[in-house]
């Protein structure tokens, strides 16, 4: 290769490298503004692909107090572009806390009760490790360079969080959609530190119509241009049309038809009549295209491929021979299934299976369909019908464990 | 199968009637026969469980590793708030999927007669629980038996409230045919007992048609196995 161009093409990534690097630092990626947990490159977390990721962080936040007996911690699992920030306003939007409807002072969970963790889960890009931080071997950005993520990877690091924060056991771990999908990995991979779990809004796989979901919102990204094969950090470019229509694409699996109406039928977005054009007409595309843009300010378009494959490869039966309810075999973690009745993306099967299993294993489980409009993300939303369940529960599972 | 009904029924029901205080299980009528019958520390599951009532007695005073299935999310937050793992499903779908001998005592209170299959969800109770217990009202009850021949109307009675065009009792059975089916189904009667309009088990030794014609409901502990 010509020397100069040698050099030039050395000047460019060093450029790149710096540009990296201060974007990087200015991201939540590395400035979560929450606690973050250090592991350094001996205590490397051992993930499924067979690699061994060290060193790392965990962003998390907490709310209430650890008693002295270490009893009452409850450990929320986030969803796909959820964070850590459950009950905190968000350093980037500024929005209340996701799940302050149902966690907080005097809520089903009750943070006047409980010691309350969410962790930002590996892969992500909220604080903890993933393929928006800087690979310390190279310093630059992991990029696809970031090994392939599964929930159990999560889940053991979460695990391995908790462990430094001196939380012996979980009074309850709760979450919904892949934050279920973390529940029921927990419950499976450590049932002796769950005492009691709730996964809602989730399943035990992940199904083909969802793989294929995923597929769409991941070929978005990467055919765009400034995707840069996965290297846009350096290159100083963002997908965010990729991403954004990942976005957009997602967050209709995540309504139903009956809210899509109800919020905005065929209404027109500020005008009288169609402008015969591709300008966004319809109330429901100005929102979506509202959705797609929010989003990529918050997200990483990398962080959202690593993730969703992450769901992609969840199969808790295949894990166990096929069999599900093997999963759970011995299980004493009390558990209460929960689901709604709109939800076409964890329909109400899902969670079916999951309670067949566990009953052909006599683990103690109960099961509430939430009858909801509002698709799969009721469980983010206010439905008192959940909140009255999740109470039920969990007073109950507190009674029995003395709390 | 033996001429008298309360031959094949012990003395159990009858006394933890009358160990309970008054009040106690009200909700449902044949909730202290229930509780005569299961064994302290049993794993007892039971189907159209409702608000959980019978469970927490069972829970509270036998000490039974209890599970239920309800179909009313009212009941299912209701059971939930009293620390009960109950499902909310449907007695003719879900029973399919429990497992051979899961569990000491299958209860199913004053739910068959609404079931669509009936049959088959009494060969499931059999597959699944060591035991069943089985209330239904009577169909042959002389109540029933006049509203039909004098005022030629569909019956509605304390514990069939409901008019024909609301009631969700689409499999009424009197205590013979119900006799009848569990020959058919290989269930051995273990004790039988009826219960008289306000849910008090009848004491009299009796002949079948004295049951079949005075018991307002039927209350049967059933065992897979041998017929009759």
């Amino acid at each position: 290769m010509d020397s100069t161009l040698t050099q030039k093409a050395e000047q460019s990534t060093e450029s790149g490298r710096q540009e990296a690097t201060r974007r990087t630092e200015t991201s939540p990626a590395s400035d979560p503004r929450s606690p973050v947990m250090l592991f350094s490159a001996d205590e490397p977390l051992a993930m499924d692909s067979g690699a061994r990721l060290g060193p790392f962080q965990i962003a998390y936040q907490t709310a209430g107090t650890l008693n002295a007996q270490r009893s009452n911690a409850v450990l929320i699992c986030h969803a796909l572009t959820g964070d850590q920030h459950f009950a905190h306003r968000h350093p980037v939007t500024g929005k209340p806390g996701w799940w302050e409807t149902l966690v907080g002072p005097g809520k089903p969970v009750d943070t006047d009760r409980y010691f309350v963790v969410c962790s930002n889960v590996i892969g992500s890009c909220m604080g903890s490790t993933g393929p928006a931080s800087l690979n310390p071997e190279t310093g630059r950005p992991y990029g696809l360079d970031f090994p392939l993520v599964t929930i159990r990877d999560m889940v053991r690091a979460q695990a391995m969080l908790l462990d430094k924060l001196g939380i012996p056991d979980l009074f309850l771990c709760i979450g919904g959609s892949m934050g279920g999908m973390q529940v029921l990995q927990w419950a499976s991979l450590f049932p002796e530190r769950v005492f009691s779990a709730m996964p809602i809004a989730t399943g035990a796989r992940h199904s083909a119509q969802n793989i294929a979901f995923h597929e769409v919102g991941r070929q978005a990204i990467m055919a765009d241009p400034a995707w840069e094969e996965g290297r846009y950090l350096e290159a100083g470019t963002r997908p965010a049309k990729g991403l954004g229509v990942a976005r957009m694409g997602a967050h209709i699996t995540y309504l139903s038809e009956p809210a899509l109406h109800r919020k905005f039928g065929r209404r027109l977005q500020n005008r009288a009549a169609p402008t015969f054009s591709f300008n966004a007409d319809f109330q429901i595309e100005s929102y979506l295209r509202h959705q797609g843009l929010s989003f990529v300010e918050r997200f990483d378009a990398n962080a959202y491929l690593y993730l969703t494959r992450a769901m992609d490869y969840f199969d808790l039966a295949e894990d166990h021979g096929g069999v599900l309810a093997n999963a759970f075999r011995g299980s004493k973690t009390r558990f209460c299934v929960m689901s709604f009745t709109s939800d076409w993306l964890f329909p109400t099967a899902d969670s079916r299976a999951i309670v067949h299993a566990l009953n052909a294993v006599a683990a103690p489980v109960a099961f509430v369909e939430v009858e909801s409009d509002k698709g799969h993300d009721a469980f983010l939303l206010d439905e008192p019908a959940m909140f009255s369940a999740a109470r039920g529960f969990i007073d109950a599972a507190a009674r029995a464990r003395g709390l | 199968m033996t001429d008298s009904f309360t031959d094949a029924a012990s003395g159990a029901p009858w006394e933890a009637a009358e160990a309970l205080p008054r009040g106690e299980g009200t909700a449902r009528i044949d909730h202290i026969v229930v509780l005569g019958l299961v064994p302290p520390g049993a794993r007892v599951l039971d189907i159209g469980c409702g608000d959980g009532s019978l469970l927490a007695l069972l829970r509270d005073r036998r000490g039974v590793d209890g599970r239920g299935i309800e179909l009313s999310r009212e009941g299912v937050n209701a059971c939930l708030a009293r620390g009960l793992p109950v499902i909310q499903g449907d007695a003719d779908t879900d029973l399919a999927n429990y497992p051979d001998d899961a569990f000491d005592v299958v209860v199913l209170s004053q739910t068959i007669q609404a079931t669509r299959n009936p049959r088959i969800v009494l060969e499931h109770l059999l597959r699944i629980g060591r035991q069943v217990i089985i209330s239904f009202p009577n169909f042959g009850h002389w109540r029933v038996r006049a509203e039909l021949a004098f005022r030629g109307r569909m019956p509605v009675t304390e514990i069939m409230p409901e008019t024909w065009y609301e009631t969700p009792n689409i499999h009424h059975c009197t205590i013979r045919d119900f006799v009848g089916l569990c020959r058919i189904v290989g269930a051995r009667i273990e004790k039988a007992t009826a219960l008289d309009a306000r849910g008090r088990p009848m004491r009299f030794s009796m002949p079948w048609w004295f049951w079949n014609l005075i018991g307002a409901q039927g209350v049967f502990l059933l065992r897979r196995g041998g017929r009759g």
